[in-house]
């Protein structure tokens, strides 16, 4: 076979996987989408769940999902930040680097159930936080912490050296550097990476079983104060998830539209995280017009 | 104004276990081009970088001998490296303009250093633009993206920023290298314009250009100084053979 052939098969073999991947892909959110679509209604997004009658909606679970990922994202952020930074500008090349790495690196391929059962046994029953939002959040951030952190390093180191030497070398600092000159360079890929990671919190349902809990209180969605233990804003009641649910509904629902419900709400959900994931494209080149001023 | 030249002893710099420059002892005088030449590999980009000790920001370089600078050791542990860099500019052979506006490209360094008054900094940036010979073409596009200029307007913006925190000396590593004919004469002009206030160290691969801008010209190679003298005596009349092989094409 001669080198010209062989770059024909090549190719070929190449597109056909290609072709494979997005066909699966697009039967996949096609098959979700045409069973689920139907069934999403303004009534379906917002009322409560119904337990053995039919017509129930998804509204307390949707919520819970959306403020479960802004809980998660404020402890992931900052702690993701800080740890991407010190790795790729302060910390030393050696043994204690890589092995802090490596350890990123197992803690990223964790299965998340075992976080899960980590989080039952820490934030749960150990530090008696109890099935909570919160014990959620920090199950989710102990899941999420390693990307955050292999994002912002990525993205750190992946600014031209020039960049960084030109603002030493006009006698800057290398705080002042890493802020000014650094961070706006790298933003648009942390800001993606960033996105891309919270539709992964979003979608989780098993680390979230024995942390966040099963079920949720009535919400009553009048009142806002965090401290009542009805409010949907305290951050310290029990929470089922959108993903939770379509698990719970699917194996263990009662109600007669369980199957539709499931659907629907598998729908929402992929939708969600889709819509996720064009944000984060369209809003990493809106930051990085921004802070470079490319008109 | 700056009449600070740089004199340097006995200056070694290890990658580890290798000796990149070996015991270069050297001096650059104020108001005066000394070019740095020499085959690749030869240490005289490593020597530049080591004047402002631009290799400590990568791990494993080990520096040792004397940089002096009016009358501060540039090696000394207890040098602080921000404020000595604000005193010696830098000039890289890719352009490497900020991300950010032409206006701020050149404000930010001074605004760091402490001048927050926007009249003043209006000046600083014109007074710099100008210096670098870019002002006209540029005025009416202060706020417009520094990436947009073409590479030779992006180096001398480059040029403008470094002298806008009002440096001793500056050192250019092949400045001109990577920019077409055009532009390169107009850098040359430009380093021609600015000797009258710096001490300028360049380094360069193209020895007409060595010929044409530098008052002095140092020769490395395999990490040692070979010869330094008037330029137009090493281009005529060097006193070692390497030298002469190499001005006259024979290697490198």
């Amino acid at each position: 076979m001669n080198a010209k052939t062989a770059d024909k098969v090549a190719t070929v073999v190449i597109c056909l996987f290609a072709g494979i991947i997005v066909l699966v892909l697009l039967g996949l959110l096609g098959f979700i989408l045409f069973r689920g679509l139907s069934h999403i209604s303004w009534d379906f997004l917002t009322s409560a769940p119904e337990t053995i009658k039919a017509g129930g909606g998804i509204g307390p679970q949707l919520f819970n999902s959306l403020f479960l990922l802004v809980l998660t994202m404020l402890i992931t952020i900052p702690l993701g930040l800080g740890a991407g930074i010190y790795m790729s500008q302060y910390a030393k090349p050696g043994k204690v680097t890589n092995s802090i790495r490596l350890v990123v690196e197992v803690l990223s391929s964790f299965p998340s159930i075992v976080v899960g059962l980590f989080g039952l046994l820490v934030f749960v029953n150990i530090m008696g936080i109890g099935f909570s939002l919160f014990s959620g959040a920090l199950a989710l951030t102990v899941f999420n912490l390693p990307l955050m952190v292999r994002i912002t390093e990525q993205a750190m180191a992946g600014v031209p050296r020039e960049q960084k030497e030109a603002s030493l070398a006009l006698g800057l600092s290398r705080w002042k550097t890493i802020t000014s000159v650094m961070l706006p360079i790298a933003m648009p890929a942390i800001i993606t990476g960033t996105i891309l990671a919270a539709g992964r919190v979003f979608g989780e349902a098993a680390a979230l079983l024995f942390t966040a809990g099963m079920s949720s209180p009535r919400l009553d969605f009048t009142d806002w104060n965090p401290l009542s233990p009805f409010s949907p804003l305290n951050p310290f009641r029990p929470a089922e998830t959108l993903a939770v649910h379509i698990w719970k509904i699917n194996s263990e629902g009662l109600a007669p539209d369980a199957g539709e419900i499931a659907a629907g709400a598998s729908a929402v959900l992929v939708l969600t995280v889709l819509l996720f994931n064009f944000g984060a494209r369209w809003f990493g080149r809106f930051m990085h017009r921004k802070f470079t001023a490319t008109r | 104004m700056a009449t600070t030249g740089m004199k340097v002893k006995d200056l070694s710099v290890f990658y580890g276990e290798k000796e990149a420059v070996k015991k270069v002892s050297l001096s650059f005088s104020p108001k005066q081009v000394t070019a740095l030449i020499g085959p690749s590999g030869c240490g005289k980009s490593t020597f530049l970088r080591s004047l402002n000790r631009m290799n400590d920001t990568i791990g494993g370089v080990k520096t040792t001998g004397e940089i002096w600078i009016d009358d501060v050791n540039v090696n000394d542990p207890s040098v602080d490296v921000v404020e000595l860099r604000q005193q010696i500019g830098m000039v890289w052979q890719r352009p490497n303009p900020f991300h950010k506006s032409i206006y701020e490209n050149i404000a930010f360094g001074p605004r760091y250093h402490g001048i927050k008054n926007k009249k003043k900094l209006d000046e600083i940036v014109e007074d710099s633009l100008r210096r670098a010979a870019l002002w006209n073409e540029t005025k009416d596009r202060l706020h417009n993206s520094a990436l947009a200029l073409s590479g030779g307007q992006q180096q001398r913006l480059c040029i403008a920023r470094s002298i806008a925190v009002k440096p001793k000396v500056i050192l250019m590593d092949e400045p001109a290298s990577a920019l077409d004919p055009v532009s390169t004469s107009k850098i040359e002009e430009l380093i021609a314009e600015l000797k009258k206030e710096y001490c300028i160290v360049i380094v360069t691969h193209n020895m007409q250009q060595a010929a044409r801008v530098s008052d002095r010209t140092a020769f490395f190679y395999m990490g040692k100084l070979i010869e330094t003298d008037d330029t137009d005596k090493m281009f005529t009349n060097p006193s070692e053979k390497e030298t002469d092989d190499y001005i006259s094409g024979r290697f490198g």
